[in-house]
């Protein structure tokens, strides 16, 4: 099980390297970072400054690796990754990571899709965004939802 | 019990969180949601919309009818915005 939640920065190369140092067996790495935007979806919008993410420390790891288990058990994956950071972050920043080792690069890439998919509307965090109007929680999206749910009906649950 | 906020609910309540010993006819997360909307002004202003407040029951995501009598910890917050 490798799960991360952490305050400080990540790096992808760093990270990959770890997973894949000494194995013969990896055929395919497929990788995302997700990060901090200032464009902010809602039309006419101001931009957004900075945005803090607020976490649930304990469920958090335990959704987290839920999560891990549930793509381990649905696709062949040699190994996996999930760092996600909490704390206050600037249009530029890091913010996710995750990383998806297998023979092949299908599993690699459809596990990689499926795990920000399902922690996005698994992982107890909250992000609070700050722009020159003001602060606001930022609201869910039902197309997150939305992209969860595709892969209830690729696999059984 | 521990009962917890998070996001605008913390924001709202004021406090991050709180033990609580509701009486022992609250038996539901949605009761205890009824029993603490109950105790001040701002326990009633942040669980009005009780649509937009997701529930987890130690540390598991939870349903409104999902009993707490053997709960330790009770979590209260909007749905999750993260990644």
């Amino acid at each position: 099980m490798a799960v991360r939640v952490q305050a400080e920065p990540f790096d992808l190369g760093r990270e990959t390297a770890r997973l894949t140092d000494g194995r013969r067996d990896v055929g395919a790495v497929a990788s995302f970072v997700g990060i901090a935007r200032e464009t902010n979806p809602d039309e006419g919008a101001a931009p957004v400054v900075a945005m803090t993410l607020e976490h649930y420390p304990g469920m958090t790891e335990r959704q987290l690796e839920a999560v891990e288990r549930e793509a381990r058990a649905r696709w062949p994956l040699l190994d996996c990754l999930i760092v996600h950071r909490y704390g206050r972050f600037e249009p530029g920043d890091p913010i996710v990571l995750v990383v998806t080792l297998s023979s092949h690069r299908q599993a690699a890439f459809d596990a990689c899709a499926f795990l920000m998919d399902y922690l996005k509307t698994r992982a107890p965090f909250w992000k609070r965004e700050e722009t020159a109007e003001g602060e606001r929680w930022v609201a869910a999206r039902a197309s997150d939802d939305a992209a969860a749910a595709r892969w209830a009906d690729a696999t059984k649950e | 019990m521990k009962v917890l906020y998070f996001a605008w609910l913390r924001q709202t309540i004021g406090v991050a969180e709180e033990t609580v010993s509701p009486p022992a006819a609250v038996g539901a997360a949605d009761e205890l949601i009824d029993w603490l909307a109950a105790q001040s002004p701002a326990h009633a202003a942040a669980f009005k919309d009780r649509a937009t407040i997701r529930i987890a029951i130690d540390q598991e995501f939870a349903e409104p009818g999902d009993s707490i009598r053997n709960a330790g910890e009770v979590a209260f917050f909007p749905p999750v915005t993260g990644g």
